[in-house]
């Protein structure tokens, strides 16, 4: 089982959330907007900090996908 | 200035009222369960709803709520542009755009070692005295310097910031002479700084900004002005609240004041859930194409206060809404706004409440509020303690 993230890049508002909770996965734009790191393919260890970006995000930007 | 009591909050509220400034998360609680959208006719019609999702979706629409009026007056003033917070789409998004990279975290970071001078300089003021006013001695001082210096103004220019501030958000509800007065002030100032920047360039925001280009047009004087009144007015008596409400908060918690004491790690996620339990922002739209939300016609003409604050307190998204829980982990609160109104300081407070949490609690661990004096409020879009005394040890 893989996770993967991606920002709704329509839907992100630069609250910024992600890229303090989960700096391993998300990075900031020259305006502040957030967009996954790489491919968004999320390590094991950082599932946990997955969800916790995507439940802090106040405009719910996050997708999450898991593949078998 | 008295006002008429209210009998019925959701067919009569009245944001100015004393029961209202003093403690409004009852009427709040009461207002989401029996009537999720409460209305007014004082201030020529005004709706409050009081749920998130309501919250969420005036926030999120653009099309029937304008930001052209962001505050509820007693009468309406002339119309004060203040880019982009009272810009709608599509002049909202260049310019926001014009500021965001000023304001983005890692452009944050580089005003954190000032932040904390000021702080610890403040701190040393009175933490060898028995007690001192945590909102007046401490909160109202730190976003008003920090401003100050990223704006390139001295930051002894305090005192005359909180009064434009006071008479523009407060005094100018119910006064329009003084809010005009007060407009035309912060006019002259900033075009004389403006000005002093065009013969003499700085490493500062007014100068950035004075070279700034908007859609390959150079920025107009009006815009600038309204940008800079914006930042000027936005970034400073809210922070003040918000540092105010979370030692408020700690002076009667024990146990969570002491938890941060011993586990400073934790001060960012207090943070947040002191954000949301005492969001100190209230925004205002206005309605102009008649649409229905939760069962209740908007009609045009009229305002709605966007109660961030009430939303936040909302049990549908938030479990045990009406508790502090300084170590929620799931905190999605909109303290900050939603939507393309987000507030472009969201880094720059939160940077500042961390901090100002940090320096004061590593000197002054113990404190409660002074039983002798009482706690008071501010009233209208920002909320957030005033006089706030305590006692150390």
């Amino acid at each position: 089982m893989t996770l993967k993230v991606k920002v709704d890049r329509d839907k992100c508002q630069g609250h910024a959330r992600c890229a303090a909770l989960a700096p391993e996965l998300f990075e900031l734009d020259e305006l502040g907007n957030a967009r996954e790191k790489g491919d968004g393919t999320v390590p094991e260890s950082l599932v946990e900090k997955a969800y916790l970006a995507k439940a802090n995000c106040p405009e719910e930007a996050i997708e999450t996908e898991e593949k078998a | 200035m008295t006002r008429p009591p209210v009998n019925d909050w959701s067919t009569d509220f009245d944001h100015l009222d004393p029961r209202w400034v003093e403690n409004p998360y009852p009427i709040w609680d009461e207002l989401r369960d029996k009537c999720p959208v409460a209305h007014t006719e004082r201030f020529r019609g005004v709706y409050f709803p009081s749920r998130y999702e309501d919250v969420r979706a005036v926030a999120y629409d653009t099309e029937h709520f304008s930001s052209r009026r962001i505050i509820v007056r007693e009468t309406p003033p002339p119309r004060i542009p203040a880019p982009p917070i009272t810009s709608d789409p599509p002049e909202h998004r260049p310019a926001k755009n014009l500021l965001l990279p000023a304001f983005t975290p890692d452009a944050i970071k580089e005003h954190e070692p000032r932040t904390r001078e000021i702080c610890a300089r403040l701190v040393a003021g009175f933490a060898g005295k028995s007690g001192c006013d945590a909102a007046a001695d401490y909160a109202q001082e730190i976003p008003v310097r920090v401003i100050a210096v990223m704006l390139g103004l001295p930051e002894s220019e305090g005192d005359r910031f909180r009064k434009w501030i006071h008479e523009i958000l407060e005094a100018g509800i119910t006064r329009p002479d003084i809010l005009m007065k007060a407009m035309g002030e912060t006019t002259a100032y900033f075009q004389a700084e403006i000005e002093k920047r065009r013969a003499e360039p700085k490493d500062d925001l007014i100068t950035k900004l004075s070279g700034a280009s908007i859609d390959g047009q150079p920025i107009t004087e009006d815009h600038l002005l309204g940008a800079l009144r914006l930042i000027l007015i936005a970034g400073i008596d809210t922070t003040w609240s918000a540092i105010g409400s979370c030692f408020w908060h700690l002076a009667q918690h024990p146990q969570d004041r002491r938890r941060l004491v011993n586990e400073p790690a934790l001060i960012p996620t207090a943070v947040e859930e002191f954000l949301r339990a005492y969001a100190p922002v209230t925004m205002a739209r206005e309605v102009i194409k008649e649409v229905e939300i939760a069962g209740c016609p908007f009609k045009p003409g009229e305002m709605v206060l966007l109660s961030f604050p009430s939303a936040n307190r909302d049990p549908r998204i938030f479990p045990d809404a009406d508790r502090v829980v300084i170590d929620r982990k799931e905190n999605r609160h909109a303290a900050f706004g939603l939507g393309i109104h987000r507030c472009i300081g969201s880094n720059l407070a939160r940077m500042e409440i961390t901090v100002a949490l940090q320096e004061w609690l590593k000197r002054i661990p113990e404190f409660r509020l002074d039983p002798s004096a009482k706690v008071t409020w501010s009233e209208g879009t920002v909320r957030g303690p005033r006089q706030l005394k305590l006692l150390f040890g």
